[in-house]
């Protein structure tokens, strides 16, 4: 059973790959999931607006009310130096190079153009095998147009791999007016992969105490809907590697995303959920559905079932969502 | 090369010891706890020393400690140092004597600082250093930065030859914190210093096994004082050895110093003998004098022990006729002080010829101001023929006449030194800006620059002063700043309150921090300051630097604005040149916080000089806005004469007879200081509101008040004041008022926070809400004088177990200068609020003793009756025992009025004897019962008029019940005081702790105490505190028979209630030990609350209670009031910076710690749980 694939020109041996989550904070992490046959790992985003916060606050707090009583003209000792901004992220991602032999990507979300740029660069520098654009916003000025985001987005993508020499995937939200003009000009501005499709955290209502909770909430496997029509749809119309990603919990998830033409699967919530050990699991589902198809390699399968291959094209466009609400069981 | 550096004293000393020292034991205490920080900080950053090695720094529990850990590191052969002062230097002194007997070398060094007598003072004095003049230590004194620098080298390396321990000691705070530009010694320069060899002599004389001696034999009468005399050649040498020192260390660096340095006149005749920074003055003075032809001089004494005769008197000009020795300390009842007693004796001995008139006086006791104007006093003194003897200088005392009278306005400050005044708003940033353009200036050119600072005593909402001196000579000018060419004032709400323009020159620079536009600011000044701006011909530049700053992202902090201003109109540096270099300042300090930081300040320069303007000043005054009064109209006398003239910042002036004589002031003041500090206030809303109470018991100022009272009462009410129908249901027909006190608040915001009460269709809307306090002041002003006004409801009607009736009983603890939102003082408030009438209240030494005693105002109140807290201050390590002897002496009272009672229950009658010797007193109403039978008591003992009847009327007040309060932080109650905290827990009087626990020490700044939780940074755990928390509680527990609880008010404040309720009510020993959030954690203040909620729900703090009660009732004693763990430590340890900032600068570290701590959660739970659920028996397990 061939399990090799390629995404962003890197050679995989499994199209299982871990999908940027907290498990990436330790190398201890990494490690297990090279050992249990993970084909890639992207690390946890960079967030710049976290970062600066994190420098904001620690500033504040270690300036706030000094300097004002005798006794105490300060509260906190000054440390030599500070593991802040991108620091730390560099550092792990060299040490993840240092501790592993599968391919390293890097995950960043910037806040301007020209941060994007310096971060993507210093991830670079650090070793990264390949680095995902985490395009997540929520637009919410009045004024703000949709083109004018779209041209934003674009913006970044081209200004990245214009200033990079390691492959740039975009993992991007589904909420364009026309996601396939979209992948189109995002492939246009450089970019050699689509990461579909970024997951937002919606807040939640916390009934008894009357507040706005912030929730996290794993995808479930009806999650994989969205990227799998996706995928089939852009597959071969757009020449660019796909990874699917929301909603991979079994092998038969992986099948589906890799029929439709998916170079690679992602997978964090079901990590999350039962643990490092599942992808062995969704492995052993995976390569059993393959026997049991009589595939013998994951690149006889990629696209085989895309809407350019598919019996029935039309089933992954609006009729066939119609058509499955008129046909539902009513009870 | 020698470096140039500006730095303040105590990292110029702490430089120096580090390098040349093995071991270092350390405690804090102000003003040296910056030298220990340093050096733990430097040792966490694995920085070495002279012999390459990163020598090793501990703290301990007490300076005692700190003294017996030296001791032990001596005995070793280790080079050893400790930091210390005043009471610190106290604690020491046992070491001391020992340390010097066995001629082992060692220095301390201290930042000298007076020591409590009628009341504590963390200022500058030489009074703790001369408290240890018999110890045999030698005693060194430097003058300046630079001095204390380059003694803390001469010292080490004549300790070590003369076999004796120094003292090196500076002018606390005068020194320490003076900033100023120095040579640095080169670590080459100190290896030429220190002489190997006696390194390795010192390391010889060690005690080892391989070479068995004893040490510390008990000697008897008949060898004991021969072997006490053995040590005098060492002495005798030691003089020698010191100038030996001190003229290698010159032929290393050039700067040559002598054990008794003269500076004047060749033919003096008056001559000033002085030590310490003082010296600095009299010196310039001098320099100024004999230009004008005055035959004067200063003898600098600068070896102090061993006193060297022949040199001190060969020092002396020949020619001098009178000597005036100035001692920085008091010693009373003595012939005089030290040092002129010194000098008299030595002038005796060696003085060749006829012998001058010696004088000695007192000066700068607190680090009092000491001027070129004293010193000029002095010298002119000195002309008389029969001056007068044990003088003081600096004050006006007008009870024992022994001050001399001064020209307040004789100055010699050069031309050629610019010299600037900033009034900052405490935290604003203005010092550390000011520390910052003090480096800049003295790094960036030829110029020398000072800086000195002062600070306020609250901490909250207080003023800072920085005064700065630049010029191209050393600037030798310890004192402040009375003519200055540049004022600036950050605060512009000052200019009501103090005269800001006092020390501006005519034709100098006032920079006004203002929300006014060039078009309106000269509208909104004070008479006075228009009037000063015209007779000086001042120019006037303004700015609005709190929207500038803002706009840049750093709202509140407006500290690069204004140095950006203070640069570009003193003209300084050129203007580019300025600029780039504060940048390039900014780049570097910020660099390791990161870029954002970086940004927001380039931003906040950038932004400023196009807002900075200057106004044309009228020559017209046309204002009619009047200088505040410091306290209102009509507040009693002591209050407006004695603490009014101390809030205006006039308390220099006040004479000695104003003074209370025994440190004994009047209770309930802080409500006449009206701060104003809160830019905003909350307000209440009646309809939202669901009374339960929680904002008052949160509010750490006592600012909101409940009143629940008849209707009736609400006659004259102003038309704003709010009122509604009480809730409570055993309140029905009483109204129910919440009022703000506008004026005391500062403005915190955690009753907002805590409020549970939300408009049900924006629940964004509370009952309480925060608005802005201008507008709101005059009215809420009034509404909260009428509130005053109402009726306090009976406290029998008040069901103290339940929250929301409890809070309105009145606070006695109220408008504390507290940090705002401070934690610890809800729970004091509540003390009082349940207690506080019949409560005696003994404080250890730290915040709680700052915001509850420091001048001019105290909190500590009392009620319509006249009754309160009676609140007192021993030190930081006795309090258990202070409190423990007022029981003591409390119960004995009793005791003999009992007796008396019934001695004379013939005389009082058989019906009020019962009453007074059996009154149940364990509620209010007993008590109050019982006041009412010792009222009778004393009509009837007025009648009695036999010496027995007298002596129990002098007692009678004993009868009536009295709480023991002891309070203290964990400072005190897990290190300093625990032994005999422990002493008193053991003791099963009836005493009740409070242990307010920031798990720091808070007032000094946040050093690590046992308390201090694994994983946090603190000072002296700057790489993360690596063991875990103690368990005080559990400790306490063992002794079965005492009280415990552990409370955190913002996670069950009715299980807080309730501890206190029954620590107070147990018949023996109780102990609360309260979660007290603080500045110190780095949090966001207003919602502390949540802080503690987390830190319950994580396990981190467990809430119990232990009833000894229960145990007799054979119940298990220990309840939990926690649930188990439900969220992850992480989530509580990620809300505070003292443990966020080990995994931004150690995160490996922390990734280890924070799994330890997780550790200890878990298994601290299950140890509790057992013990809770253990199955109990008649009082014992089972």
């Amino acid at each position: 059973m061939n399990l090799q694939t390629e995404y962003l020109g890197l050679k995989l041996r499994s199209p299982l790959v871990a999908s940027a989550s907290p498990l990436s904070e330790k190398i201890d992490n990494i490690k297990r999931l090279e050992d249990v046959g993970a084909g890639a790992v992207v690390l946890y985003s960079l967030f710049e607006e976290q970062l600066r916060r994190e420098q904001l606050a620690l500033h504040h707090h270690t300036t706030f009310g000094t300097e004002s009583y005798a006794e105490a003209l300060s509260y906190f000792p000054e440390p030599d130096e500070y593991h802040t901004g991108s620091r730390g992220y560099l550092d792990l991602i060299r040490k993840a190079k240092q501790s592993v032999d599968i391919p390293i990507i890097a995950s960043l979300n910037g806040t301007t153009l020209g941060s994007w740029e310096k971060f993507a660069q210093q991830i670079q520098a650090a070793g990264a095998d390949a680095l995902e654009l985490n395009l997540y916003s929520i637009p919410t000025d009045l004024d703000t147009h949709g083109w004018e985001v779209e041209q934003t987005d674009v913006d970044i993508v081209r200004t990245v791999c214009e200033s990079l020499t390691i492959p740039v995937a975009v993992k991007l939200s589904p909420f364009f007016s026309n996601m396939a003009n979209m992948a189109k000009r995002f492939k246009e501005a450089g970019a050699k992969g689509l990461v579909l499709f970024n997951r937002f955290y919606q807040p939640d209502i916390d009934l008894e105490a009357l507040e706005v909770r912030p929730n996290v909430l794993l995808s479930t496997p009806q999650s994989l809907r969205l990227p799998l029509r996706w995928i089939a749809i852009l597959y071969k119309r757009v020449e660019i590697d796909f990874a699917g990603t929301s909603g991979v919990h079994t092998g038969e998830d992986a099948a589906k995303l890799l029929l439709v033409g998916a170079n690679v699967t992602m997978m964090a919530s079901a990590l999350l959920r039962n643990g490092i050990d599942h992808l062995r699991i969704v492995e052993h589902g995976l390569t059993d559905w393959m026997e049991r198809h009589e595939y013998e390699s994951v690149a006889q399968m990629r696209g085989a079932l895309s809407q350019i291959h598919s019996e029935s094209p039309a089933a992954f466009e609006r009729a066939q969502y119609i058509k499955a609400i008129m046909n539902y069981p009513m009870g | 090369m020698a470096e140039w550096m500006t730095l303040d004293g105590n990292e110029a000393v702490a430089r120096v010891a580090y390098k040349l020292s093995e071991v270092i034991a350390i405690y804090p205490i102000t003003p040296s706890s910056a030298m220990g920080e340093w050096s733990d900080e430097w040792a966490s950053a694995s920085q070495l020393n002279l012999w390459g090695t990163v020598p090793r720094v501990v703290e301990m529990q007490s300076e005692a400690g700190a003294a017996g850990a030296v001791h032990g590191a001596l005995q070793m052969g280790a080079l050893t140092t400790t930091f210390t002062a005043s009471q610190g230097l106290l604690l020491m002194i046992p070491n001391m004597y020992k340390i010097a007997g066995e001629l082992t070398p060692a220095v301390f060094h201290v930042a000298a600082r007076s020591l409590a007598a009628q009341g504590l003072s963390i200022f500058g004095d030489h009074s703790d250093v001369m408290a240890t003049r018999a110890t045999g230590w030698g005693l060194l004194s430097s003058v300046s930065v630079q001095e204390a620098h380059d003694f803390a080298l001469i010292t080490q390396a004549a300790s070590l030859k003369a076999r004796l321990p120094f003292i090196h000691f500076f002018d606390g705070f005068r020194t320490s914190h003076e900033v100023n530009k120095i040579q640095l010694l080169t670590e080459d320069d100190m290896r030429a210093v220190m002489d190997e060899d006696m390194v390795r002599a010192h390391r010889q004389r060690a005690l080892s096994p391989e070479r068995p001696t004893i040490r510390g034999t008990a000697q008897n009468p008949d060898v004991y004082f021969q072997a006490r005399e053995t040590v005098n050649p060492f002495y005798a040498a030691c003089p020698d050895i010191v100038q030996a020192a001190m003229d290698t260390f010159a032929s290393v660096t050039g700067r040559q110093y002598h054990l008794y340095d003269y500076e004047g006149a060749p033919d003096a005749e008056r001559v000033i003998v002085i030590m310490g920074s003082g010296a600095e003055t009299v010196h310039e003075t001098v320099n100024y004098l004999t230009a004008q032809g005055e035959r004067v001089g200063v003898l600098k004494v600068r070896l102090y022990r061993p006193f060297d005769v022949e040199r001190f008197a060969a020092a002396l000009p020949a020619t001098v006729k009178a000597i005036a020795v100035l001692d920085r300390t008091k010693e009373p009842g003595s012939v005089g002080e030290p040092m002129y007693g010194d000098a008299i004796t030595a002038l005796h001995e060696a003085w060749q010829g006829v012998m001058p008139v010696i004088i000695g006086g007192r000066y700068g006791l607190s680090s009092k101001e000491f001027t070129p104007a004293h010193v000029k006093a002095v010298f002119d003194h000195l002309t008389q023929a029969k001056p007068k003897n044990h003088f003081t200088v600096g004050i006006n005392d007008d009870v024992s006449h022994t001050s001399l009278d001064y020209d307040a306005d004789f100055s010699i400050e050069g031309a050629d030194v610019i010299r600037a005044v900033f009034y900052g708003l405490g935290a604003d940033g203005t010092v550390g800006a000011n520390k910052n353009s003090i480096k800049i200036i003295g790094e960036n050119t030829d110029n020398h620059a000072q800086g000195y600072f002062v600070y306020d005593s609250k901490k909250s909402g207080s003023m800072t002063i920085s005064h700065l001196r630049f010029g191209p000579n050393p600037i030798r000018a310890p004192y402040l700043i009375s003519q200055a060419n540049f004022t600036a004032c950050h605060q512009e709400n000052f200019l009501e309150r103090y005269d800001m323009l006092a020390e501006a020159i005519p034709g100098s620079v006032f920079l006004l921090n203002t929300r006014s536009s060039v078009d309106t600011v000269w509208g909104d000044l004070p008479r006075s300051v228009q009037e000063q701006l015209i007779a000086k011909r001042l120019r006037l530049f303004i700015i609005d630097a709190h929207t500038v700053a803002k706009d840049s992202g750093m709202a509140g902090r407006i500290n690069i604005v204004m140095q950006v201003c203070f640069f570009a109109i003193s003209g300084v540096l050129p203007g580019d040149e300025a600029i780039k270099a504060i940048k390039k300042t900014i780049e570097k300090t910020y660099a390791k916080k990161g870029e954002a930081v970086i940004a927001m300040n380039l931003k906040a320069v950038d932004n400023t000089l196009e807002n900075l303007f200057e106004v044309t000043v009228p020559q017209t005054v046309t204002s009619s806005i009047p200088m505040m009064l410091p306290v209102p109209a009509g507040a009693p006398a002591f209050v407006c004469d004695v603490l009014g003239t101390m809030i205006a910042r006039r308390g220099d002036s006040l004479p000695v007879s104003a003074m209370p004589i025994d440190g004994v002031y009047p209770s309930g003041t802080t409500q006449y200081e009206k701060r104003n500090l809160a830019e905003e206030i909350p307000v209440w809303d009646p309809d939202i509101c669901i009374q339960c109470g929680k904002c008052a018991m949160v509010c750490p100022h006592a600012v909101i008040r409940i009143k629940a009272y008849e209707p009736a009462a609400l006659v004259g009410a102003p038309e704003t004041f709010k009122s509604t129908p009480a809730r409570d249901t055993e309140w029905q027909g009483l109204s129910y008022s919440i009022q703000v006190a506008p004026e005391d608040c500062t403005g915190c915001g955690i009753c907002v926070d805590v409020c549970p009460a939300k408009n049900k269709s924006a629940l964004n809307q509370k009952a309480l809400m925060m608005n802005p306090q201008p507008p709101l002041r005059e009215q809420e002003r009034v509404n909260w004088e009428y509130f005053l006004t109402l009726p306090e409801l009976d406290r029998n009607l008040i069901k103290p177990t339940s929250i929301r009736q409890q809070q309105v009983q009145q606070p006695l603890f109220e408008f504390s200068g507290a940090c705002s939102g401070c934690g610890e003082t809800p729970y004091i408030k509540l003390l009082t609020q349940l207690f506080g009438d019949h409560s005696v209240i003994a404080n250890a030494t730290g915040c709680s003793s700052i915001y509850g005693g420091n001048l001019p105002t105290t909190p500590y109140t009392y009620n319509a009756e006249g009754r309160g807290p009676a609140w007192a201050n021993s030190l930081f390590e006795d309090n258990a025992e202070f409190g423990f002897g007022m029981r003591v002496a409390l119960d004995k009272q009793a005791e003999e009025a009992r007796e008396q009672v019934h001695r004379l229950a013939g005389d009082i009658g058989s019906e009020l004897t019962e009453l007074l010797l059996n009154t149940d007193q364990r509620d209010e109403a007993g008590i109050y019962t019982q006041r009412e039978n010792v009222a009778a008591l004393k009509l009837r003992l007025a009648d009695i008029n036999t010496p027995a009847a007298l002596r129990l009327l002098s007692q009678a007040d004993s009868l009536i019940k009295r709480d023991v309060w002891i309070v203290g932080g964990d400072g005190w109650a897990y290190d300093i005081g625990f032994g005999g905290l422990d002493h008193v827990l053991a003791s099963g009087r009836n005493v009740n702790v409070l242990v307010l626990d920031t798990e720091v020490y808070s007032n000094t700044g946040g050093q690590m105490s046992k308390s201090t939780p694994r994983g946090a940074v603190a000072k002296f755990a700057a790489g993360g505190k690596r063991a875990g928390k103690k368990d005080l509680g559990l400790m306490a527990m063992t002794y079965g028979n005492v009280y415990v609880a552990r409370v955190a008010l913002g996670a069950k404040d009715e299980q807080t209630l309730r501890a206190f309720i029954e620590a107070e009510a147990y018949d023996g020993p109780s102990l609360i030990i309260a979660y007290s959030h603080c500045i110190a954690h780095g949090i966001n203040m207003t919602t502390a609350l949540r802080n503690h909620k987390a830190a319950v729900e994580s396990g981190q703090w467990l809430l119990y209670r232990y009833n000894p009660e229960r145990a007799e009732r054979g119940e298990n004693p220990l309840m939990l009031d926690s649930r188990p763990p439900k969220i992850p430590l992480k989530d509580y340890l990620h809300m505070e910076n003292r443990f966020k900032m080990l995994e931004l600068s150690a995160p490996e570290t922390a990734a280890t710690l924070f799994a330890e701590a997780q550790d200890d959660v878990n298994n601290r739970w299950a140890y509790y749980e057992y013990l809770a659920n253990r199955p109990f028996n008649g009082g014992k397990p089972s």
